[in-house]
């Protein structure tokens, strides 16, 4: 999918038409086994992730009769509907080989920042950009240390994980704000009228779909991969790496404190523990969709699967009855698995080929010390 | 595996006596799509030197690393004493006796002489604690028996090349090694440091230590060695005592061919494009100046560490310069970073293409695309036939063999990399182009192809400046030549008057009288 799969495009105006008549031969070929080796590598990610939907599917199946209803799917896209659209946000920043641990408290930060603001009388409408602006500080506050000072993301993240949701404290004390008007916790569990879909199913969509544009369509996605690939040969290249990273915490920041705003609407409440545990939950999304955790690999919509399998994992388990902390060692073992899965396929990939070297090695070279040409 | 010939002895010249010590016996080793070596025996005798010689990338380094144990055989033996062995480590190979000195010294710049010297194996006392008299008096025994003069108590930081090499080779010999390999310990080494360290290898020699010594200097191979081995990408091709062989056969052995001089074609020389004027990076290279004009290529010539990378990474934006200044058709420039540099019509080839040239994981297209990649597409939005197409015409033009412009990077061989490389700089249209050691590690043909490429884009009106530690390259390739050393030129020489001796000299600094003479 990361792939345009047009074989052969219109004229050129770059090279003189010899040359394009010339390769035309060649990469109409090589756009086919691009295409083919691409699909082949995401087929095999994106079947474990259906097998994988499809089994925890079967087991909601299994456990209540009502588990494959419209309802019970509107319900389940919603539960997880901030985890989803950071998730969206974080796909980009691990390519790159950076992480930002600190969203979960971007969250809390913005729900506290929205209901001490909506408590001192500041209209929602004014409300709501003052939130997103300071997701996008935070962000910016992130990438200021990664980028100049070239600390590694996991500590600073680490770091603000801790200050941010410390700020949120600050701010609202341990007071709970939940006097929002049903106007605004309407769209956070609210549907669309005479449908089971939720109004906050479009704002995941939209970002979906911006998010797999940008990510597989444009050049800032292509230098998003190849900064993950090779920072240095990148940066060579001209890629303005410190620009683009800052650009891609800024953007988590912001689609953080969104969803910040999101959960509040959802829950009619601004608390300072707002997001707990949700980086959990994101990165275990990322990493089961295919990313690789050391950056340069992965697709959006292995993400988009791996949220799919997560929304009905945690509404199974609902289902089922096991608590929300029972639901964190569930999702941790399932970040363990995606995590180990493809080091475990690359062992056996590797150990596979090492003896099929061993056994073809004696007929191949010549005896030793024979003379080459 | 075990084809029962420990070695291969050309016309019977060997009289075999006792088991060499060390053998490799058919050893392969592939590192992804490259095979490193193919099937290589490989025999060192006690109280003989044996020559490595082959180009860059025919494998000298694997063997060495194999031998050293950091490299493990995919196939084929290790024979010590007449018993196979698998040498799982470093300090395993040691243990067995094998000692290794590489190229660049690896010691603890903290330390003092004799702290390195025994580094692992110290003289204890009572309770295990170390006996530093004993140390110190057995460090100094050891320098006078190879009358050697160096203090045991110095620290290591702050001596010269030649000395921490000396000091290497004094730890292998302290753990009484039978088998000594030298990885090109003459690369960085002044005419006087190089007679010291074979007086010094002669010795080790003549104590009965077999001595692996690895050269693309010829001339030093003729002096120093008994018999030599020549590999040639990654094959072994003969092995016969030097005074068997002739400079010219060992060479032909190399490349496989008689050598063809690279085509040069004259061109028009134009306008100064690029002029640097005492350019100057505290520890790195002072007071640089000299000019590149429309369709010249200027050698950067020098041995490694004297500073013309440093020079080049300046000009490309990549570090700061300290003083000095940078005219880039006239108009004074100061890049901060190298997209900057690009947009200015400055490109830069680098010194190592898989870490700094190439994206692994991506395709050719979208290797040649990366730098243009924003003007290319200003929408935003990618074009995958423009990009394949922008490629297409790069790979025809520079005769890149590939199965198409899809493939992965990884699958070409070292010189299609390289062409790739150039391509992908060549597409940003740059005015000059730096281009740093372009034909290292790829093979003769692609080598020609290169040197070609080079020629025909000087002829375009590029201005070129060529770095390389290939004499021979630089030499042809070259309408004035400059040399560092240790970080300043030290001659300038026109094209006509250019030859091997007198690049060498003004690189090791040993005519500072011949200053240049400003462009």
């Amino acid at each position: 999918m990361t792939e345009d799969p047009r074989p052969t495009g219109g004229p050129d105006a770059l090279q003189p038409s010899a040359e394009v008549s010339i390769a035309a031969g060649g990469h109409s070929v090589s756009a086919m086994s691009r295409v083919g080796r691409s699909l082949l590598a995401a087929a095999r990610m994106e079947t474990f992730l259906i097998v994988l939907l499809a089994f925890v599917v079967w087991w909601g199946v299994k456990l209540s009769p009502y588990f494959l209803t419209w309802s019970n799917f509107g319900f389940s896209i919603q539960a997880v509907i901030e985890i989803s659209i950071m998730s969206l946000a974080m796909t980009p920043i691990i390519i790159t080989g950076e992480i930002d641990l600190s969203v979960e408290s971007m969250v809390g930060l913005s729900s506290c920042v929205l209901g001490w603001l909506w408590a001192s009388g500041v209209p929602l409408e004014v409300c709501i950009p003052i939130v997103l602006a300071v997701g996008v500080l935070g962000g910016l506050f992130n990438g200021f240390f990664v980028v100049r000072w070239g600390l590694p993301s996991l500590v600073v993240t680490l770091a603000t994980y801790a200050l941010f949701r410390g700020l949120g404290h600050v701010v609202l004390g341990s007071t709970v704000v939940t006097d929002f008007p049903a106007s605004f916790t309407n769209f956070g569990f609210g549907y669309v009228p005479g449908t089971n879909v939720p109004w906050t199913l479009f704002v995941f969509l939209f970002l979906a779909v911006v998010t797999v544009a940008i990510v597989h369509g444009t050049w800032i996605g292509r230098q998003v991969f190849a900064v993950g690939k090779n920072k240095e040969a990148a940066r060579y290249s001209g890629v303005r790496v410190g620009a683009l990273k800052m650009a891609l915490f800024a953007v988590s920041g912001l689609v953080a404190a969104l969803a910040g705003i999101l959960l509040t609407s959802r829950t009619s409440a601004a608390t300072p523990d707002a997001g707990l545990n949700f980086t959990l939950a994101v990165v275990t999304i990322v990493v089961l969709g295919g990313v690789d955790i050391n950056g340069g690999k992965g697709t959006v919509p292995g993400v988009i699967l791996a949220v799919l399998i997560l929304g009905t994992l945690k509404s199974a388990l609902t289902e089922a009855g096991i608590s929300t902390d029972y639901q964190n060692v569930a999702i941790g073992l399932l970040l363990i698995i995606s995590v180990v899965t493809p080091q475990l396929a690359r062992l056996v990939r590797e150990l596979v080929d090492r003896t099929r070297l061993g056994r073809r090695r004696p007929a191949h070279d010549p005896a030793p010390g024979e003379v080459v040409r | 595996m075990s084809e029962g010939k420990p070695m291969t002895a050309i016309e019977g010249a060997t009289v075999k006596l006792a088991p060499p010590p060390v053998a490799l016996v058919g050893v392969s080793k592939r590192f992804g799509a490259t095979q490193a070596l193919a099937d290589v025996s490989l025999d060192l005798l006690p109280g003989e030197i044996h020559g490595l010689v082959g180009e860059n990338g025919a494998g000298k380094s694997t063997v060495v690393k194999v031998l050293a144990g950091i490299h493990q055989p995919d196939a084929g033996t290790i024979v010590l004493d007449g018993k196979p062995v698998l040498i799982h480590g470093p300090a395993h190979a040691r243990s067995l006796g094998i000692a290794t000195v590489h190229q660049e010294p690896r010691l603890f710049p903290d330390l003092t002489v004799a702290e390195n010297v025994f580094m692992g194996h110290a003289p204890t006392g009572r309770f295990g604690s170390v006996n530093w008299r004993e140390m110190r008096r057995s460090a100094h025994v050891f320098f006078d028996s190879l009358s050697v003069s160096l203090d045991p108590t110095a620290v290591v930081r702050g001596l010269s090349m030649a000395d921490q090499q000396l000091i290497e080779i004094a730890k292998a010999l302290s753990i009484d090694a039978r088998v000594l390999i030298l990885d090109e310990p003459t690369a960085s080494l002044s005419a006087h440091e190089v007679d010291r360290l074979f007086a010094i290898v002669r010795q080790t020699r003549d104590r009965g230590v077999a001595v692996l010594f690895v050269s693309h200097r010829l001339e030093e191979v003729f002096q120093l060695c008994g018999r030599a081995t020549v590999l040639r990408d990654g094959r072994h091709v003969v092995t016969a005592p030097t005074s068997e062989l002739t400079a010219a056969d060992l060479v032909r052995y190399m490349v496989g061919r008689s050598v063809s001089l690279f085509p040069r074609s004259a061109s028009k020389i134009g306008d100064v494009l690029l002029d640097v004027k005492g350019l100057t990076r505290v520890g790195a290279f002072r007071d640089i100046t000299f000019s590149v004009r429309a369709g010249e290529i200027v050698g950067l010539a020098g041995l490694v560490g004297a500073g013309r990378t440093e020079v080049a990474r300046v000009l490309f934006g990549i570090d700061r310069a300290d003083a000095g200044e940078v005219l880039l058709e006239g108009k004074r420039v100061r890049f901060k970073t190298p997209s900057e540099a690009l947009r200015a019509g400055v490109a830069y080839v680098p010194e190592d293409r898989h870490l700094d040239g190439l994206v692994a994981g991506f395709s050719i297209a979208e290797n040649v695309s990366l730098p243009i990649i924003p003007r290319l597409f200003p929408h935003l939005f990618i074009r995958g036939s423009r990009e394949r197409n922008l490629a297409a015409g790069y790979t025809e033009r520079l005769r890149i063999r590939s199965t198409g412009v899809g493939e992965l990077i990884e699958a070409l061989s070292g010189g299609n990399q390289q062409k790739v490389v150039i391509a992908k700089w060549l597409a940003t249209e740059p005015r000059v182009l730096i281009l740093d050691e372009p034909t290292r590690g790829v093979d003769i043909g692609a080598k020609v192809e290169v040197h070609r490429i080079i020629s025909d884009l000087a002829a375009s009106g590029l201005g070129i400046v060529l770095i390389s530690s290939e004499l021979p390259e630089v030499l042809a390739m070259s309408d004035r030549i400059m040399v560092l050393h240790e970080g300043r030129i030290t001659a300038e020489i026109p094209r006509a008057e250019a030859s091997e001796e007198r690049v060498m000299f003004a690189a090791t600094g040993q005519n500072a009288e011949e200053t240049h003479s400003g462009a």
